[in-house]
């Protein structure tokens, strides 16, 4: 089976924010795969080590992003592939990831993609249905659940704390949702083959695309942080009186009782 | 501007709250412009456009077929596109929910157009109209325009406020037929898990328990005084990690971000990722019995001791308040 991976890095969520010169600075910052993304990695190990095939873990970033690939192939991924827009992507949006991955897939046989259901960071979610559309194949988002039988394919979805029971089949794109899996963390030997797996680096020239054809369709004209919040009151006393109190102040102070 | 295409969502047969804030968003947009509100779906949709109408659309645009009981990317998209192939609105406003978040996209890919997720502030209107929306969940925000295709937005709920209900507004209700066929995707069954009533991204309030709640019997008290207050159960990811709640219940950079009226923290720590995830709430009420919890440093009141005195408690002031 076929099975690709999509995987963006991400800061780690420890990291504060921090804005300079209109920017999020990410000088410092640690990255990490993007959580979401991780379960994608796991599944698509599970589905390849159950059916066979090869997994690719394919990402759009810079040179940096080599780290966040390397770390999917000691889990267990084959080959992966960084689709490196360092040069030539200034300001890309969804629209522009998209269309650098339909580019990517157009000739790839493809059984199944799995990706995050969305990136800490951006939070979109946009990039997973887009794709599919594009591809013409059926997507399920938010899965916590997927079995694969022949054609088949059995999925749990997420809805907002409910469970729909999905049938589709193959080829498929699905994007993945806290539960779906417990990732693996790298073992020594794994680390050790990654170094030697197949990293395969591309430009979108490769692709046959040029700036034009991945320009945006958005434009983010400003980022700000919100206001810092200040420590309010600690009640005061014992229980029954901090908790008249308090209802007393969420009533008539902050209004929302 | 022009013409807004609001798509509503409906759930158990009636409207979901975010499709009157839809209206309330195109509004804003363009004060002027043309509001047609869409409903896709299975039953008597008809009654629903009218009330769409009473909220501020000036008319309303239904597509019934029974491929459309349950909601299913493939379906919905047939259903949308004709609609809006009929219309060709200028923008089109969906709630960033679970149906939001799956289909925005797919038609988004259609129509070759950007589209702006998840947006909880709208600045200015008209052709200078820029939207702004939270990243690193909620660390910082973004404002953003639209430079290629459609005005298209999904906007998160409880953020807009809904156009006050006239009932004595009326409009024009039509009908579009569309075969809606070839179903990829098959839904077989609907497991409810989540907390009967009220949903927790739409929850006016909020009680969430962390590592503190200790177990799963720890959260009874927690519904109790939601229940108490008319919200939902929200955890950390302490506590679902621990297996004391499901992961639908998480709040934080994985898991839900919520903006609620009142959030109320109980035995959470505050750690970075969940502050991520609820700390742009209205008011935030912290209750922990370490003196030192982060989480007292992001809210507006605090109670230092034993949640599973406080949390009884307050259940029982709050019902005396509400008689």
């Amino acid at each position: 089976m076929n099975i690709y991976v999509l995987m963006k890095k991400t800061f780690d969520t420890e990291e504060k924010i921090q804005i300079s010169d209109g920017k999020i600075e990410t000088d410092g910052a640690e990255f990490i795969i993007n959580p979401y993304d991780e379960y994608a990695i796991e599944e698509a190990i599970k589905v390849r080590d159950e059916h066979g095939g090869e997994v690719t873990v394919v990402t759009i970033g810079d040179e940096e992003s080599e780290s966040q690939l390397r770390t999917a192939l000691a889990m267990g991924a084959d080959k992966a592939v960084l689709i490196n827009t360092e040069d030539d992507v200034e300001e890309g949006d969804q629209v522009t990831t998209t269309k650098i991955l339909e580019a990517y897939f157009e000739d790839k046989e493809v059984d199944l993609i799995l990706a995050g259901n969305v990136a800490i960071d951006e939070a979109s979610g946009q990039v997973g249905p887009r794709l599919a559309a594009k591809l013409d194949i059926p997507y399920v988002t938010t899965i916590t659940s997927l079995e694969i039988d022949g054609d088949t394919v059995k999925i749990d979805k997420d809805v907002e704390g409910d469970v729909e029971k999905v049938e589709t089949s193959l080829p498929l794109l699905v994007t993945c949702q806290q539960g779906l899996n417990e990732p693996r963390y790298p073992s020594l030997p794994g680390i050790m083959k990654a170094k030697k797996k197949p990293l395969e680096e591309l430009e979108i020239d490769d692709l046959d695309l040029d700036e034009d054809d991945v320009e945006a369709s958005t434009e983010t004209v400003e980022v700000f942080l919100p206001p810092e919040k200040e420590a309010g009151k600690v009640l005061e006393g014992e229980t029954d009186e901090q908790v008249k109190e308090l209802v007393s102040l969420l009533k008539t102070e902050a209004k929302v009782l | 501007m022009g013409k807004f295409l609001v798509i509503s969502e409906v759930r158990d047969g009636e409207l979901r709250n975010v499709s009157f804030e839809n209206i309330a968003a195109a509004r804003q947009i363009d004060e002027n412009g043309e509001v047609v509100a869409a409903v896709l779906g299975d039953g008597d949709l008809e009654s629903l456009g009218q009330e769409l109408i009473q909220y501020g659309a000036d008319r309303a645009v239904v597509v019934q077929h029974e491929n459309l009981k349950n909601y299913t990317s493939d379906g919905y998209v047939q259903a949308a596109m004709a609609v809006i192939e009929q219309e060709d609105p200028d923008g089109i406003v969906m709630g960033h929910t679970s149906e939001g978040k799956d289909l925005s996209p797919r038609i988004a890919s259609k129509l070759d157009s950007g589209l702006i997720s998840d947006v909880t502030q709208i600045e200015g209107s008209g052709d200078d109209v820029k939207f702004i929306r939270p990243i690193y969940s909620g660390k910082a925000f973004e404002k953003k325009v639209i430079t290629n295709g459609k005005t298209f937005i999904t906007i998160r709920p409880n953020n807009i406020a809904p156009p006050e209900k006239d009932e004595s507004r009326s409009g024009d209700v039509q009908k579009v037929e569309v075969d809606v066929q070839n179903l990829r995707t098959v839904i077989q069954e609907v497991i409810r898990k989540a907390s009967e009533g009220v949903d927790l991204s739409e929850a006016n309030i909020i009680v969430a328990g962390g590592r503190g709640v200790k177990s799963a019997e720890g959260f009874d008290p927690l519904y109790e005084l939601a229940d108490a207050l008319g919200g939902a159960v929200g955890a950390s990811r302490g506590a679902a990690d621990a297996g004391y709640c499901d992961y639908s219940l998480q709040i934080g950079q994985t898991g839900k971000v919520v903006t609620p009226d009142l959030y109320i923290a109980v035995g959470i720590s505050g750690a970075i990722q969940h502050l991520a995830g609820m700390s742009n709430s209205k008011v935030i009420v912290a209750i922990n019995k370490d003196p030192e919890a982060n989480i007292f440093n992001v809210a507006d009141y605090g109670i230092v001791g034993d949640l599973f005195e406080v949390v009884p408690a307050l259940t029982e002031e709050i019902k005396a308040l509400k008689g």
